[in-house]
């Protein structure tokens, strides 16, 4: 059956993206909370932080995307928990076709829908007067760093998406990661926290993310913090993925 | 005699400590309906799941269409084809689209014709284009049992398929039925209707306190009671009559 794999999941792949595509607000949602944070960051707060950057947006926006990814997730558990409750899951199950494409769709989509947000939020921070200096290698690496992130975090949403007895269970998982960039870099430079929060906010994975991601929009030479973001995401993906694909089997077993 | 469809023996499957099947046995003539009754929360989609390949007993064996659901898994899935209690149907996209995504699921040649065939078959050619949150109950186990006979299966479960429909949308349901079973379709429906069951089924099973309690035509079940007396009495109409008298059903 494996010999269907790649077809079965490019016509389920199909059916939510027309999902998607039928209910942009979700995409507009996901993306409105991130644009919130920044126009309250940039215009509210933003003249009493010193970031040490001239443009506080700039400095921002690598956060922002993070916090989009991390609340963009919340959908795809939703609408995997939708398919859990409304019966077409089991009927894909019984049908002869790749199992695991039903998943896989429901990733990929994931993964295109939080590139769509991430696109507007890109777009509304431009608009915001962030400018950026990368070249297209650099702007390549940003958007493989955000893939890469994207897909570890949608792995995680597949469990509480198959498990979740509720909506709100479903997507309520999201909103520590939602948070997790506010004890990071992302808003304020590290060096400003007590010590306890500092240690964590500098081991924790946004920060290295981020600086990553702010290193290579200023056109400043990365350093160590690329690997480390890059071992946190491949590492958070293969963790979640082993527990996402043991769950799964056991649901349809 | 034809050879069985399905094959059912000895079947156990308990959750936790709720014991829900103790041992199973039942066979389905191919070509034939076949219904399983009982009453709710007797067992039956636990039934249907096993045989479906979506649950793991824990005893015994069950065949269909020749294949063992335990070992054969993937043979299963190619030779049926499930319509589980709940319409499993995609309510964002519109009937025809649902139509097309099993056709394209089962690798079928030309799936947009597939689709426009069932769809004047079972009268949801106007629908076709619509969204099917906006179909009637009736309309959308319609849809669910369309979406059933894509690449034709050589046997269906229709898990109570009329709960909750009302009774013209029944009606529609069981000519549906009785059309499949007269193309050679092997059908196992489960229901909870004593009517359901006398009108469709060529045999019937009542399944209760996890097993098979009596099994055989209706003419053979109607045996078990004595004899039935002769009264005279005026024929009057059940409310069921008046209602499709005055709804305009034949
Ligand atoms: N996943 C489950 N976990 C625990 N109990 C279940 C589960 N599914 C069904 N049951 C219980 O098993 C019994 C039989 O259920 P079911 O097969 O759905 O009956 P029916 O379809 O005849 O109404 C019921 O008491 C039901 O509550
Ligand atoms: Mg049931």
């Amino acid at each position: 059956m494996t010999t269907h794999f790649f077809s079965d999941t490019a016509v389920l792949l199909g059916r939510s993206l027309r999902h998607i595509a039928r209910s942009l607000d979700t995409i507009i949602t996901t993306a409105i909370m991130p644009i919130g944070f920044m126009l309250l960051f940039v215009y509210v707060f933003g003249g009493a932080i010193n970031s040490g950057s001239d443009s506080y947006v700039s400095y921002l926006l690598p956060g922002i995307l993070i916090i989009t990814i991390a609340s963009g997730i919340s959908y795809t558990a939703y609408r995997l928990f939708l398919d859990m409750k409304s019966g077409i899951f089991e009927r894909f199950q019984s049908m002869p076709i790749a199992r695991s494409s039903v998943l896989w769709a429901h990733v990929l989509t994931s993964l295109v829908a939080n590139l769509v947000s991430l696109a507007v939020v890109v777009l509304v921070a431009l608009l915001m007067g962030f400018r950026s200096g990368a070249g297209p290698a650099a702007w390549l690496a940003v958007v493989g760093i955000l893939v890469l992130f994207t897909l570890a975090l949608t792995w995680i949403a597949v469990i509480p998406g198959l498990t979740a007895k509720s909506v709100d269970g479903a997507s309520a998982f999201s909103y520590p990661l939602i948070f997790l960039p506010f004890i990071s870099s992302a808003f304020v430079p590290t060096a400003t926290m007590p010590g306890p929060v500092r240690a964590f906010a500098e081991h924790q994975p946004v920060t290295s993310i981020v600086n990553a991601i702010r290193d290579l929009f200023s056109d400043q030479p990365v350093g160590a913090d690329i690997w480390t973001a890059l071992a946190w995401c491949v590492g958070i993906l293969v963790v979640a993925y082993v527990f996402a694909v043991a769950t799964y089997r056991r649901k349809i077993a | 005699m034809n050879a069985a469809a399905i094959q059912v023996k000895g079947l156990e499957k308990s959750y936790k400590n709720l014991e829900v099947l103790r041992g199973v046995d039942f066979d389905v003539a191919a070509g034939s309906i076949f219904a399983l009754l009982g009453s709710n929360g007797a067992g039956k989609t636990t039934v249907v799941k096993i045989l479906a390949t979506l649950l793991k007993a824990d005893a015994g064996t069950a065949k269909v269409n020749g294949f063992d659901v335990a070992t054969q898994p993937a043979e299963v899935r190619e030779s049926i084809s499930l319509t589980g209690q709940f319409a499993a149907v995609d309510e964002i996209l519109s009937g025809r689209e649902n139509l097309v995504l099993l056709a394209r699921l089962r690798h079928l040649k030309d799936p947009g014709s597939v689709a426009n065939g069932l769809l004047e078959r079972f009268s949801l050619a106007d629908a076709a284009a619509r969204k099917v949150a906006t179909y009637s109950g009736g309309m959308r186990r319609r849809l669910d049992i369309a979406m059933s006979l894509i690449g034709n299966p050589p046997v269906i479960f229709l898990d109570e398929p009329t709960t909750g429909l009302d009774p013209q949308a029944r009606l529609e349901v069981w000519d549906a039925v009785r059309e499949l079973a007269a193309q050679g379709t092997t059908v196992l429906l489960t229901t909870q209707y004593l009517d359901e069951a006398e009108q469709l089924a060529d045999r019937i099973a009542i399944l209760h306190g996890g097993r098979i309690i009596v099994n055989g035509t209706l003419a053979e079940l109607k045996q078990m009671l004595p004899p039935a007396e002769v009264e005279y009495v005026e024929k009057q109409p059940t409310l069921e009559d008046v209602f499709l008298a005055v709804v305009g059903h034949q």
